[in-house]
């Protein structure tokens, strides 16, 4: 873990958990696993609070925990999982935007709970739907079961590893710790349940607590009836939704450089081989050009004749997104997912250097990247930049580690006079280079926001306070010159330092989304890289 | 090569111009100092891409940020919680949390809050040594009450109600009243899980058994007045 990366799990715990769960959770990003005793003697935390936060970890998958020798149980953080706090707000927007509203409560729901059973979730989204909807409409649970189901099958949700049933009759001490087991085949089965009832409006059923509601309240909570899936606990998949990016990804890709009609084609074989290929395979599986075609959607008017064409064009363009398998069943074709990822970083790093160092210094890259070794002199012709000019680029770029330099000796001495100086780049260094730069601009970013809250954090308060005020007068049916009164209490230069702030805390988070889709790319490209070596 | 050596020229033991420095050229000074904080850029950064994701993700981000201070995993440091004015508005802006508790089959067996009756134990008695310190104050309330208490003879049930009617007395009490309240409810959650466990349980009972007879022999002492 690099300091950029601990500093921004720090940031990232703090903001979700409290200072508590920071402390232990940094501690043990910083040293590996720990056992309990040894990680409250080090933070000098008292053993309640060590216990209550590693709770907390470990229920949001932030920590994994494991027995060693002797009974002694570790726990070790997921740094990497930590990170993925930052992409919450993508996923949530991209399960809206392919299973409506109730997915994406679904999905928030499991986000800030790290885990729950099906009922829990369905009870809850019926619940937060209900309250959004009009008087008299109410949610029904089917339906929010309803969209659960579509969200397992699709794998975007899946089971946690089981904790064993303690039976009575086992021999011995129990184990310190459950040994949690994962059973493949059952990983994205739902449970058969019968959830039958409607979301409840928490403010309705208090006033007619003899109606109805309260009735079935009393079934669902207060009966302390066993649940039909307690102990099946449901988590987000965050990989399905990785694997879901990257085809977004790649098909907006393929639609900049072609059209939009070969990202159509491209976005059908993704979703043919959606299920069939593994998140991580460097290929898809090779798919005809005919089951394209009766794969496409349906309104998508163009002829046979016309696909065999866009698919021989998308596999002879040089980015190789698409290649050709084999010429059965009219020509297979699969997509080279690995090559798609490294052109997509390459992309990344090349317009990196445009917006940072201008285009003559792209220029440069783009000629070292393609021509893969170069000399100094060669870089300067081939670029057709005076050399000095093409020097002082060049270096620029080295002393960034954009590009870097290979020494090749005629003789042993290493002798600099008798010595080749290549220029080369190296796409997997420099891009995780570039990763961590984007580490630590958001833990600048989150520094920077929490700083401007800081700062005005007595206006905001104020602000705060008015409005509180504000609604308890509406509520209380108050007259608009006295609504009036309390809303000049804040003044105008202060209303105007408000404003100010809230646009610079949009900013700030905004781009913090914006990075962490750069931080995706990445990530994914050094991931794909590291399978295949 | 060897020519430079010496007279004046630093030594390097390349060629100087292979690196774009012509002969006799000035070479640039050593850097001291580390870079800016804030260097100036040649480069202006792009505008962030607009558009009503990003618009709907930013909201679902900022959502997202004051929710989770209102969830039962969000631990906040003790310093936190007290606040040293109380403010009127606060009772608008107050967030309820609710109850939060871990599947103990998941986790290992040790994470199981085992001294939640000790650690109930020092606030409680804080709570009581708080209740003493006004009542000697308002001594004529007292001796009344020790009054009764000889009365019935029975130590036990009379602090028992000496403590109740304080509390309806004292409107400051209210607060620790709540927390015990709340500690006691919290220990009956957990003691299903803590009679699995050792005799952890009995352990504790003893020891508020002791307190207990700490107090009575306080209120012996009043007596003698």
């Amino acid at each position: 873990m690099t300091q950029a990366e601990i500093k921004l799990c720090s940031l990232l715990l703090q903001e979700h958990f409290g200072e508590i769960v920071e402390k232990i959770g940094v501690h043990l990003i910083r040293t590996g696993s720990q056992p309990l005793r040894v990680i409250a003697h080090d933070t000098g935390t008292s053993l309640d609070q060590v216990k209550k936060a590693l709770c907390v970890l470990i229920h949001h998958n932030l920590v994994l925990y494991r027995v060693h020798k002797r009974s002694v149980v570790e726990y070790e953080a997921q740094c990497s999982r930590v990170l993925r706090m930052l992409r919450y707000p993508r996923y949530i927007y991209t399960t809206k935007t392919l299973y409506s509203d109730t997915g994406e409560l679904i999905v928030e729901e499991l986000l800030l709970n790290g885990k729950m059973t099906m009922s829990a979730v369905v009870k809850k989204v019926a619940d937060r739907l209900t309250e959004t909807m009009e008087d008299g409409k109410t949610m029904d649970y089917a339906e929010v079961s309803n969209a659960f189901v579509r969200l397992a099958d699709t794998h975007f949700l899946q089971r946690c590893p089981l904790a064993p049933a303690t039976g009575s009759s086992d021999p011995g001490p129990p184990p310190p710790a459950p040994t949690l087991v994962i059973n493949e085949k059952d990983m994205y089965l739902v449970p058969k349940l019968s959830l039958i009832g409607k979301g409840k409006r928490r403010r309705s059923s208090d006033e007619d607590a003899s109606g109805e509601p309260k009735a079935k309240k009393t079934k669902y909570t207060d009966n302390k009836e066993p649940i039909p899936d307690d102990g099946i606990y449901w988590q987000v998949n965050l990989d399905r939704f990785h694997q879901h990016f990257r085809d977004q990804a790649i098909v907006s890709a393929v639609a900049n450089r072609m059209d939009q009609t070969s990202s159509e084609i491209v976005r059908t074989m993704l979703r043919m081989s959606e299920i069939t290929t593994p998140s991580s395979a460097p290929f898809t599986q090779p798919l005809s050009s005919n089951e394209i075609f009766r794969s496409l959607p349906v309104g998508y008017n163009i002829s046979k004749q016309v696909l065999d064409q866009y698919l021989t064009l998308l596999a002879d363009d040089p980015l190789e997104f698409i290649g050709k398998s084999g010429d059965s069943g009219g020509g297979m074709y699969v997509i080279n997912l690995h090559k798609a990822l490294a052109s997509l970083a390459t992309a990344t790093l090349e317009s990196v250097i445009q917006e940072r160092f201008g285009s003559r210094c792209a220029r440069i890259f783009r000629l070292v990247l393609q021509k893969k070794h170069l000399e100094q002199k060669q870089v300067e012709d081939f670029a057709m930049i005076p050399a000095k000019e093409a020097k002082d680029m060049l270096y620029k770029m080295l002393s960034e580690n954009f590009i870097s330099l290979q020494e090749i000796p005629k003789t042993p001495d290493h002798a600099p006079s008798r010595t080749f100086y290549l220029y080369t780049v190296n796409v997997l260094s420099a891009a995780r280079m570039l990763l961590h730069r984007c580490y630590k601009s958001i833990a600048n970013l989150i520094e920077r926001r929490q700083f401007e809250t800081k700062e005005n954090k007595r206006l905001l308060e104020k602000s705060q306070r008015v409005e509180a005020i504000i609604a308890s007068m509406q509520a209380t049916g108050a007259e608009e010159v006295q609504l009036q009164e309390i809303e000049e209490m804040i003044t105008a230069p202060e209303r105007q330092q408000l404003e100010t702030l809230k646009r610079n805390v949009n900013k700030l988070d905004a781009s913090e989304i914006q990075v962490d889709e750069t931080v995706f790319l990445l990530e994914s490209y050094i991931e794909s890289t590291m399978k295949r070596q | 090569m060897a020519a430079n050596k010496g007279r004046g020229r630093a030594a390097y033991t390349f060629n100087i111009e292979a690196v774009g420095f012509s002969r006799g050229e000035k070479l640039p000074d050593v850097v001291l100092k580390p870079p800016p904080l804030f260097p100036d850029t040649d480069y202006k950064p792009v505008p962030l891409k607009t558009g009503e994701d990003e618009d709907y993700m930013l909201a679902l981000k900022q959502e997202l940020r004051e929710t989770v201070k209102r969830m039962p995993y969000f631990i906040e440091t003790p310093a936190e919680k007290q606040d040293d004015i109380e403010r009127y508005s606060k009772r608008y802006m107050k967030v309820y949390k609710e109850e939060w508790i871990p599947d103990w089959r998941r986790l290992p067996r040790e994470m199981m809050p085992r001294k939640k009756c000790k650690k109930a134990d020092p606030k409680s008695k804080t709570a009581k040594a708080a209740d003493r310190g006004p009542s000697l104050a308002n001594s004529a309330d007292v001796l009344k009450k020790i009054e009764e208490l000889e009365k019935r003879g029975d130590g036990e049930k009379s602090d028992e109600e000496n403590e109740e009617k304080e509390g309806s007395q004292k409107k400051t009490k209210d607060g620790d009243d709540d927390g015990d309240d709340d500690d006691d409810a919290e220990q009956e959650e957990y003691d299903e899980e803590e009679q699995e466990e050792e005799n952890d349980y009995i352990n504790s009972y003893f020891e508020d058994g002791d307190d207990f007879g700490a107090d009575s022999d306080d209120n012996m002492d009043e007596a003698t007045y």
